[in-house]
């Protein structure tokens, strides 16, 4: 989906705030909200790529507003919501509140069919595709060519996966992007590695 | 319905909220959650990845087998890697190369390896910036590149997981391996410094 999440290349934010920014936690509750998704997924409770979902699946307005382990907590919450581990309503009377979850999910949807493979060295171009659900494809290299320069094992497909889908398991590409045709005459040099999943890939004419 | 609405109970109370819950059901107890956050606190920390740079400085067999499988290099030094995390490539940084990681959709890092994420790293200004300004945005972290230093930037879209080697500063070579893990920081190994004494 094309949610708020989906940041690289977005203009308009300021410098990093990397003086202040060094802690890991900033509280004692935000270990305590990694360390209860971590256990979920232990406990089969929801895969990665679930996971990553209901966070972008939050409300916009939540998502930019809130700290980075309320995203996880909502997240998590959200999983153990839908799949009936807790109810709703449960977590607000414990919480003694609101318990603001993330927004109903869009479908999901299998591998593409017939895929094609690729080698190192190969010139692709990245599907100019718009998907509903789940999809690990970052905005910035819709539609955009770059060369395959590394092949890793094959991964859950995280389009299905979030979803709960079946899929078959497939390589992602190392593909490498110039900078400067991602983003013309508007991006400092630089060569922009991306994993790109085969079902998301085209070869360039 | 977000968290601006006044209606939403503090965060720290809706995280008491779920472990409770799950605490009732007998799905964790209360001591497994302290020994994940103890885990998180002791031992996901850049220490681990620092072991790996030292030995890869100090042992070019080492450091020819983590180039070619950092996931299965790294064990050697008795670190590991969650399941999910399938593969781990080392990228080398030379005089005339700088590699730099991020996570422009969330924030995946090989945290067992080089730590958990600091903040800056999962704030919005990095994961927008980095990919479309990256000299721009190092330069504003205190790390200013000569143009003559070409850039990598590492999006973690997939389950793959990055982790820089940094350069080894001249004035080290020949120190004891216990002696350069001190040196090497999380940021180095994510991208955004380097250690040679012209760039601190």
């Amino acid at each position: 989906m094309d949610g708020v999440h989906d940041l690289g290349g977005k203009q308009g934010f300021g410098p990093v705030r990397y003086a202040e920014g060094r802690a890991v936690f900033k509280a004692p509750w935000e270990p305590r909200a990694n360390a209860l998704y971590g256990l979920g997924v232990r406990l089969g409770i929801m895969n990665m790529d679930e996971y990553r979902h209901a966070i972008e699946r939050m409300d916009p307005r939540h998502y930019l507003s809130a700290c980075y382990y309320e995203r996880s907590l909502t997240g998590f919450a959200t999983l153990c919501v839908e799949k009936g581990v807790v109810t709703r309503e449960e977590l607000e009377k414990l919480a003694g509140g609101a318990f603001p979850l993330a927004l109903p999910s869009a479908e999901g949807r299998p591998n593409a069919e017939p895929r094609q493979t690729f080698a190192v060295g190969d010139r692709v171009r990245v599907k100019n595709e718009f998907v509903s659900g789940h999809v690990r494809m970052p905005g910035y290299i819709r539609g955009k060519c770059g060369v395959v320069v590394g092949i890793t094992p094959a991964y859950p497909f995280p389009d299905a996966a979030a979803h709960n889908l079946q899929s078959q398991d497939e390589p992602t590409y190392d593909v490498a992007f110039d900078s400067q045709e991602l983003w013309p005459q508007a991006a400092d040099p630089a060569t922009v590695h991306v994993g790109v999943f085969e079902s998301y890939l085209d070869p360039a004419e | 319905m977000a968290s601006t609405d006044q209606r939403a109970a503090p965060v720290e109370r809706r995280v008491a909220a779920l472990e409770q819950a799950f605490v009732e059901r007998n799905l964790v107890r209360t001591e497994d959650v302290d020994a994940v956050v103890h885990n998180a606190e002791e031992n996901w920390v850049p220490e681990n990845g620092a072991k790996v740079v030292a030995r890869a400085w100090t042992d070019a067999d080492f450091k020819r087998r983590l180039l070619e499988n950092g996931k299965a290099a790294v064990t050697e030094l008795g670190l590991a890697m969650p399941p999910h995390h399938k593969h781990l490539v080392v990228l080398e940084n030379t005089p005339t190369l700088q590699n730099v990681i991020c996570c422009t959709l969330c924030s995946c890092t090989a945290f067992t390896i080089i730590g958990l994420p600091p903040g800056w790293y999962k704030d919005f200004e990095y994961r927008s910036r980095l990919v479309r300004q990256s000299r721009t945005v190092l330069r504003e972290m205190g790390l200013d590149l000569p143009y003559e230093i070409d850039i990598k930037v590492w999006d973690t879209t997939t389950d793959t997981r990055y982790m820089v080697l940094p350069v080894q500063p001249e004035e080290t070579i020949g120190w004891p391996e216990d002696k350069l893990r001190e040196i090497v920081t999380k940021d180095s190994m994510i991208g955004v410094s380097r250690l040679e004494a012209l760039y601190r």
